[in-house]
Parts: C-alpha cells; sequence; structure tokens
C-alpha cells in the first residue's frame, strides 16, 4: 500500500483541501461563540440521525422541549436533574483549572451517597434525631468520603507522579463495587438491591412539603440540594477568583514551574484541589439520596459525573456558568426519560461532547478552504 | 508528481552542488535574476497593525536588497516583532501592502509566506524535542510522505549544513543540543524549505559569543548565495558589525529608514532608538561591603540530565556589594542559580542566608527570607503566561498584607499596586490586566523585575537580567541594579556579557564546569577569558576573601 502510493504519480486531487494554520489572536466574542455553535451542531446533527433512522425530529425536540421546561412542574423537575449536575461540574470545574484531570467524579458522587446513607443506616445518629442534626451530619459525611476518594488520586500523583487519569477511573468502579456490597451484603432490604428507606428526618425539605402554606409548590420535587448547588457554585467561584489559594491554583495551573518558583507548594495544592473536587461530587451523591431516592441503591446515578466533564468544558472551567448549563443538561435527562424512542437525550449529549472537543480546534486554529490550483505548489 | 515535489527542488539542487541563486522555487513566478536585480526583496509600505490598546505599526515602511543583512532596530515594544510577523504571514495588517520581488503578496499563514520564499525565526525556538535534527526538518513537509528513508535525508541535511558553515549531527536528538544549536537547526529548516529571505527575531539574544561568530558566518554564506536577510537585534556592536543597513523603529513608526551601517555610529543609533541620548557611564559609588549575607559553601549539584554540574562551588556575597559570576554559557550559572533559590536540590554543601543555614530549603522559605530572583528563562520559570500583568507581579507577595486580607486576596489593592509598578518600571502594555503572553519580550522582562526589585530584596540573585533588553533599558536596569547595591543588598550576577559584569561587579568569580576557576577584583578581560575557557591555574588568585 504505502509503498503504490508514493510511486505512482496522483493525478487527481480535490480541487479544495483544507488549510490549518495556528491563531495567535483569538477574539474574546468567539470562545462562547463557538460554544453555542457546538450545541446548535450538535442538536442539527442529532436531527439527522433521528430523521435518517425514521424519526421526527421537530417532534422529538418539541417534545424534550415540552417534558423538560414546558410547565412549572416539570421545570422543577428539570432543577431536580441539575442539582447533582451543578455539584459535578464545580468538581471538575475546580480540578481542571488546576490542569488535574479528574474523571472520577462519578466514583466520588458514591461515595458521598455511602458516606451520607453511613450516618443513617450503621447508625451514627440515631433514628429519633432531629432533621437539623441529622441533615448536616450526612452533609459532612458525604462531603468527607468524596473528598477521600479524591485524595487518593490526588496524593498518588503529587507524591508519586502517577497519572491521576488512570487512577480516578478506575476508582470510580471501585467506588461503585462498594456500593453495590453495602446494598446487597449489608443494608439489602428483604434481598432487594436496595436500602431501607431513610427516616423523614434524612430527607431534604422539597418545595412540595410548604404546599400547605404556599399553594403553588403543590407537587414541586426540587429540594434543598439546589441551594446547596447554588451555595457551592458561589463558594467556588469565591475561592478561585477572589481566595488566595485560588490564585494558587490558577498559578499552578497555567505555569506549575513558575508556581514552584513563587513558592507555591505544589504537592499540598495537588491534594487538597483534588479534595476539594472529590468533596463536591460527594456532596452531589448526598444530595440525591437524601433528597430524591431516600435509599441507598445501586442506580443513583445515570453517569453525573461523566456528564460533569462536558458541563465543566462547556461552562469553561467559570463556576458560576456551570449552573445554567447544568439546567439545560438536566433537561435533557429528564426528557430522556419521557420521550421515545429513548436515548436521544443521551445521543444528543454523546454528540455535544463530540462538537464540543472538536469546536475546542477553531479557538485554537484557523481552518480554511482553499484553492489547490490557486495555491502555489 | 511534479508539483508533489516541488517543495523538495530546490534541496535537489543544493544537493546536486548547484548554485541556483534565484531560482529556489518553482513557486516564485519569474524571479528572474536578470528583472530582480534593481527591484527590492521585499517592500512593505504603510503597514498599519493595531493590538487592542495599542498601535503596534504605525504606517511603517520597510525595504530589503537582494544579498543584503538588513537589520532592524527599536527599544523594546517598539513593533520590530510585530512587523516582521506581519511580513511572516502570521498577523494581518490593518493597512499596508506588502511586495515581493516587486509582485504583491498577501500571506495568509507563515506556511504561504514560506511558499513564496520567505520565513522567520522567532525567539522562542519551535523544534520536537525527542526527535532528531533530520525528522524536524522534514517535519511538515508535503514530501516525504510515507517512506521516511532518513538515512537519504541525513545526507541531504549534512550537506545542507556544510554548505551555509551549520555544523550540527543530523542523527542528534533536539534535546541533546545546546541553544545555539538548536537554533541551527531552525535555520536549516528554512534553508530547506529553499527559503530566500530570512527574518530573525533576536537570534543573537541566546547565544555564546563565539556561537554568535559562528552564526555570522553563515548569514554572510546566506548572503553570499544571493539571499537576504533581516536581523533583529538590541546589540549595537553587533548590529554595527554585521548589518549593510539599518531600520530604527520607535513606537511603531520609522525614525530611520535603510541607512547604511558605516555611515552611522552606535550613540547615533542609540539616540534613534529611544529617543535620547544614552549615556553608558554607570556611577558605581566606592562602597564598603557590609556582614556576609549569602554563603555558598562547597556546593554541589547536578544538572537536568543527572550529570555533576556544580563540584564543591564556593562564593559568599555581602551587603552592598555585588559579585559577578562570569563564565561561558552551560558551566553550571543556572544550576548555581537554581540551588541558591530551592529550586533545585544540592547533593552536598551548605548554603547560609544571614548565617542561617537554608540548604534545600524550599522556595518558598528563601522568598521569606528576601531572596529575589530574576531566573534566566522568564516565560517558562519567570511569569505565567495566561495570566495578567497584576497577577504576574504579585505572584511572590499575594500572601502578605495588603494584597492578603484573611483568606481572600484583594484585587483593588493589587491592581492600584501594579498601575504602580506599571509606571514606575515603564511597562508597555495596554493595561494592567493584559495577558502576559501579549507582551513584548523586553516587557516581560520589566514585569519580573518589577516584581523581583520592588520588594527591595536582601539578597538578589539576577542572572542575564538584561536579555534581550534595548540600550535605553539597559541603562535602566543596571541602574536598578547599582541602587539596591546602594540599598545594602547583596547581588549575585550572572551573565554572559562581560561588559555588564565589568560595568557592575565589585568582585568577579568565573565558573568553569561548575567549580570556581579563579577570582578577580581588578577588570582584567584576559586573565577572565583564560579562566573561563579551563585556564585557571595559569591564574590563581587568591579565592574567597572578597572584601
Ligand atoms: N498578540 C498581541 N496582542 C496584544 N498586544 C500585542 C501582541 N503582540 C504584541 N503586542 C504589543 O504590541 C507592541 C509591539 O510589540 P512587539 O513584540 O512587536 O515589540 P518588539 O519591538 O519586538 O519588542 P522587544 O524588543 O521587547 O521584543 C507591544 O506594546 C506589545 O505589547
Ligand atoms: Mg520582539
Amino acid at each position: 500500500m504505502a509503498t503504490t502510493a508514493t510511486a505512482v504519480p496522483r493525478r487527481w486531487r480535490l480541487p479544495y483541501r483544507l488549510q490549518v494554520d495556528r491563531r495567535l489572536e483569538a477574539p474574546r466574542w468567539l470562545s462562547p461563540l463557538v460554544s453555542l455553535g457546538a450545541i446548535l451542531v450538535a442538536l442539527l446533527l442529532g436531527a439527522v440521525i433521528l430523521e435518517i433512522v425514521g424519526g421526527d425530529a421537530v417532534a422529538a425536540y418539541a417534545h424534550i422541549g415540552r417534558a423538560a421546561f414546558g410547565n412549572l412542574g416539570v421545570f422543577s423537575d428539570t432543577l431536580v436533574k441539575a442539582t447533582p449536575l451543578i455539584l459535578v461540574g464545580l468538581a471538575c470545574a475546580v480540578a481542571f483549572q488546576m490542569k488535574l484531570w479528574n474523571i472520577g467524579a462519578e466514583g466520588q458522587f458514591f461515595m458521598g451517597a455511602l458516606g451520607a446513607s453511613v450516618v443513617v443506616l450503621a447508625p451514627i445518629v440515631p433514628i429519633e434525631a432531629p432533621r437539623w442534626v441529622t441533615i448536616p451530619a450526612m452533609l459532612v459525611a458525604g462531603m468527607a468520603f468524596g473528598a477521600l476518594w479524591g485524595a487518593i488520586p490526588g496524593l498518588l500523583k503529587a507524591t508519586l507522579r502517577v497519572n491521576e487519569v488512570i487512577t480516578t477511573l478506575m476508582l470510580n468502579y471501585v467506588a461503585i463495587s462498594l456500593v453495590n456490597f453495602f446494598v446487597f451484603a449489608v443494608w439489602s432490604e428483604g434481598g432487594f438491591q436496595m436500602s431501607p428507606t431513610f427516616q423523614r428526618a434524612a430527607w431534604l425539605p422539597r418545595l412540595a412539603d410548604y404546599a400547605s402554606q404556599v399553594p403553588l409548590f403543590r407537587g414541586l420535587t426540587t429540594h434543598l440540594g439546589l441551594a446547596f448547588a447554588l451555595v457551592a457554585a458561589g463558594v467556588v467561584w469565591y475561592i478561585l477568583y477572589r481566595s488566595l489559594w485560588g490564585f494558587e491554583i490558577r498559578l499552578v495551573g497555567d505555569n506549575p514551574r513558575a508556581a514552584h518558583y513563587a513558592g507555591v507548594n505544589i504537592v499540598r495544592n495537588t491534594v487538597l484541589v483534588m479534595m476539594l473536587s472529590g468533596a463536591l461530587a460527594g456532596l452531589a451523591g448526598m444530595s440525591e439520596i437524601s433528597g430524591v431516592v431516600h435509599r441507598l441503591q445501586t442506580s443513583i446515578s445515570p453517569g453525573y459525573g461523566f456528564t460533569g466533564i462536558i458541563i465543566a468544558w462547556l461552562a469553561k472551567l467559570n463556576p458560576l456558568v456551570v449552573a445554567p448549563v447544568s439546567v439545560l443538561f438536566g433537561g435533557l435527562i429528564l426528557a430522556g426519560r419521557e420521550i421515545q424512542p429513548a436515548g436521544v437525550p443521551r445521543l444528543i449529549q454523546g454528540i455535544i461532547l463530540f462538537t464540543l472537543i472538536a469546536s475546542e480546534v477553531l479557538l485554537r486554529y484557523r481552518v480554511r478552504l482553499v484553492r489547490v490550483d490557486a495555491e502555489p505548489a | 508528481m511534479c508539483w508533489a515535489w516541488a517543495g523538495g527542488l530546490p534541496l535537489a539542487q543544493a544537493w546536486m552542488g548547484k548554485l541556483m541563486v534565484e531560482h529556489p522555487n518553482a513557486a516564485i513566478p519569474a524571479v528572474d535574476a536578470n528583472l530582480a536585480v534593481n527591484q527590492n526583496a521585499v517592500e512593505m509600505r504603510g503597514i498599519v497593525k493595531r493590538f487592542p490598546g495599542v498601535l503596534a505599526n504605525d504606517h511603517v515602511d520597510f525595504d530589503l536588497r537582494p544579498g543584503e543583512i538588513h537589520a532592524l532596530l527599536g527599544e523594546n515594544g517598539a513593533g520590530k516583532s510585530t512587523l516582521m510577523s506581519v511580513l511572516a504571514g502570521l498577523y494581518k495588517p490593518e493597512a499596508g501592502s506588502i511586495l515581493l520581488h516587486g509582485q504583491p503578496v498577501a500571506f495568509n499563514s507563515p506556511r504561504d509566506a514560506i511558499a513564496h520564499g520567505l520565513g522567520m525565526i522567532h525567539q522562542h525556538f519551535t523544534l520536537v524535542q525527542s526527535q532528531s535534527v533530520t525528522e524536524n526538518v522534514l517535519l511538515g513537509l508535503a514530501t516525504p510522505r510515507f517512506w521516511l528513508r532518513l538515512p537519504e535525508h541525513d545526507r541531504r541535511v549534512a550537506d545542507l549544513g556544510q554548505r551555509f558553515g551549520l555544523s550540527v549531527a543530523p542523527q542528534a536528538k533536539i534535546w541533546q543540543l545546546s541553544v545555539g544549536e538548536q537554533q541551527r537547526v531552525e535555520i536549516l529548516k528554512m534553508l530547506y524549505r529553499g527559503v530566500q529571505i530570512l527574518v530573525m527575531d533576536e537570534p543573537t539574544a541566546v547565544l555564546a559569543p563565539h556561537e554568535i561568530e559562528g552564526l555570522f558566518a553563515t548569514l554572510r554564506s546566506m548572503v553570499a548565495e544571493g539571499k537576504s536577510i533581516v536581523f533583529i537585534s538590541h546589540k549595537l556592536n553587533e548590529v554595527m558589525a554585521i548589518a549593510d543597513r539599518v531600520t530604527v523603529l520607535r513606537q511603531g513608526r520609522v525614525t530611520a529608514a535603510g541607512v547604511r551601517a558605516n555611515e552611522t555610529t552606535i550613540p547615533e543609533l542609540a539616540r534613534l532608538m529611544v529617543g535620547r541620548t544614552v549615556l553608558f557611564d554607570l556611577q558605581k559609588r566606592p562602597q564598603a561591603p557590609g556582614e556576609v549575607v549569602l554563603t555558598v559553601d562547597q556546593v554541589c549539584a547536578e544538572n537536568n540530565k543527572g550529570r555533576p554540574a556544580l563540584r564543591n562551588f564556593s562564593v559568599t556575597v555581602r551587603a552592598g556589594e555585588i559579585v559577578g559570576v562570569a563564565g561561558v554559557a552551560g558551566n553550571g550559572q543556572a544550576e548555581l542559580a537554581e540551588v541558591i533559590t530551592g529550586l533545585r536540590r544540592c547533593t552536598s554543601g551548605r548554603l547560609l542566608v544571614h548565617g542561617l543555614e537554608v540548604t534545600n530549603s524550599p522556595p518558598r522559605a528563601l522568598i521569606e527570607q528576601g531572596v529575589a530572583h530574576v531566573p534566566e528563562d522568564r516565560t517558562h520559570v519567570g511569569s505565567a503566561p495566561n495570566l495578567t500583568i497584576t497577577d504576574n507581579v504579585i505572584m511572590k507577595q499575594y500572601r502578605h498584607a495588603p494584597l492578603a486580607q484573611g483568606w481572600s486576596l484583594n484585587y483593588t489593592t493589587a491592581q492600584a499596586a501594579a498601575e504602580t509598578l506599571k509606571t514606575e518600571y515603564q511597562i508597555l502594555a495596554p493595561s494592567v490586566k493584559t495577558p502576559a503572553r501579549f507582551l513584548s519580550g523586553g516587557n516581560l522582562q520589566r514585569v519580573i523585575l518589577a516584581r523581583e526589585l520592588s520588594v527591595r530584596p536582601q539578597l538578589l540573585i539576577a542572572v542575564q537580567p538584561t536579555r534581550g533588553l534595548d540600550v535605553g533599558a539597559i541603562e535602566g536596569v543596571q541602574r536598578l541594579l547599582l541602587a539596591q547595591r546602594e540599598a545594602g543588598a547583596a547581588v549575585l550576577l550572572i551573565s554572559e556579557e562581560l561588559e555588564e559584569i565589568f560595568a557592575l561587579s565589585d568582585r568577579i568569580v568565573v565558573i568553569y564546569e561548575g567549580e570556581v576557576a579563579g577570582e578577580v577584583t581588578e577588570h582584567d578581560p584576559e586573565a577572565i577569558g583564560l579562566m573561563m575557557t579551563g585556564g585557571k591555574r595559569a591564574y590563581a588568585a587568591p579565592a574567597g576573601e572578597g572584601g
């Protein structure tokens, strides 16, 4: 193959070819525009695929819109889905700011759920304890377990230079298996793959709980976890852009050698940032089982931890942008449960990730079509 | 087939030993030697290039004759790199036109420009460290496509190197090469692509004196074959030595267009560059040095490849004293600075600052001890490219009030501090929010100097502090160093510029292969030159006792 290709003269060529040049100056408006464009292209590609397999793309999209944002009720459900996404999105954004590629948010999410469950099921706080004792205890335990799960790859990276991509990825499976073990072997309710339901004091309050005072809230499932997530977004923003620690994180992320030269302790920061990232993902796990599922079971995440990676990138690692992007994705996930053929929103999610990564190239390179014959040799 | 080979054509000619001077590339239409005799190789007319907040080139005219070496001079941030980047297709000008051999051209990319026989070598090299010289030369070419046939190309590269005096082993990997050799690879890359017009941005800034001689020989052999060269430099004596004509830029405008080098003088050029007369007489007041601030005692350290870089090196620096470390590049100077500032482990020996043992302390501890460091590598070590000027100037001070308030960093104070430093150190940038990577080389150096000197250090380790600076700025930095000395700081000045070392130092230590080759207090260039090349026994000065 190869030899003939070099030896045989090529008679025919495409009249155009792509020319790719490195971009030195990227205008400021380009980055959000490219992200938006990536989403649009993804929707378009999704539509094409739907049409090809015989679906009706317009109807499908209209349905997704209605199913996710159509009325207060479904919008509330969208927010419920968005809650863990905001938290894992923040978890990824923090780590990525320091160029720590934590793809273990999924495992840290499971560990957070496990931590919160230990508080209720071990039990660490008695069943009759009031809500204001149980919930904070679950919160702390969930974040601590997540932080621990982040600290392991952090330590390995900082001290032994073990690649964190591999360790965080592998620890996902360990965490999921660990949760499975507790669900099946320790806390199984009558042999089912789920623990007993938590006592009411371990449930995060929902808007619907206040329907007697505010009739508008009737049936709304949005829970206190959303408030945790929004506060977390504010806190992470403060840490990254206003605190001394955030300055160190951004400095290490931009140029580790300069950070070392400026006296920043890179080892310590690697561990701490991974712990913060893990704690945020752990909080997501806690909020999900305490606010939605109310028990520990095996299927608590449709891959939130991985969606968090996409969200962090789409938000360009800005904690305040993570929230609206998560709402968009929350809508897609919600619609996914409703729509036929199922899997369309997942398909679109996948395509968004794909177009997004592809579009990064446009930020760094200028791609043009040039005529071959107009071009000098 | 035919034009797929066009890129390799000039090489084939070179390979056959024929001198096809004016017809290097099939792509250039009618570069007929006879036609082009009186035609400029390059003509830039009315070039305007704006960056947010800066007018980098303001209606600049520039011309380059065939077979000449044309020096482009100007202050830091005058717009030299920008003008040449416009020429090489990296930037698009807002206005103006470019003619190549009389033909109007508009390049869309550096690759376009190279296809027209015009290439630029930037200050920061673009070589793949893990690949061989030949592989780097071939990188990005259309041919060879599948079969590399490396031995054959090795030979071509070697032949090309021989023809222009660029000795470098084709099979060597880039990381094994010195900076000077890497530069030769960059030149080879351009020659291999049949470049007729070569632009070099501050090529001598990174070279040792003997390497500069080699580079000049190469440039001369290139113009002898009819190629034309644009040469950006801040070193006026080099310019006088190599250039046929000189163009001077100041604040984006031309202040002297194509003046013949032999019709001008160094002071005249300096005046054209900075707009005032530059006095090179530094007032160094005699001053009795104070107590010992830095003691380096029998220190050994390894370089990045694990080979010994410092061997029982000892030196002391007292308060109010500048000690110069002279030596040919690569004799352990870089490692010495890193060991003292905590960036590199010393394998044996002791380091004391103010009598306190700081051997292998972390960088942070040394910063708190008042040790400032102007590093050699300003882009990779000294600054964070995507962070703002503000972030870069507070990089070492952010932990202290008034910048730090509890856990918060007060960005308002930081910005105000940065504004002050920007004025005080004459950092040319649209605002303190500009990312460091947009700064011109000299202005980035000023950011680093501002950060390191503004804290009134007790001990200053300055490595090549004036590299890449214009004459006016060099004078400014040297004054700053003397001011530090007068304020009682201990200064260790590591430099390859002997003139700078002579002008500033109270004592001079010569380093050779990681050892102290000798120490002198009087300015004796010959003795130092001898020691720098290893003749240390011939001149055994009483080392150790300085003051
Ligand atoms: N990509 C960019 N974006 C914004 N401003 C820029 C950019 N490149 C250069 N500048 C600005 O344009 C001006 C001219 O810069 P240039 O690099 O051409 O200077 P120079 O003459 O090469 O200086 P030096 O001798 O310091 O290298 C400077 O003020 C610089 O800050
Ligand atoms: Mg420059």
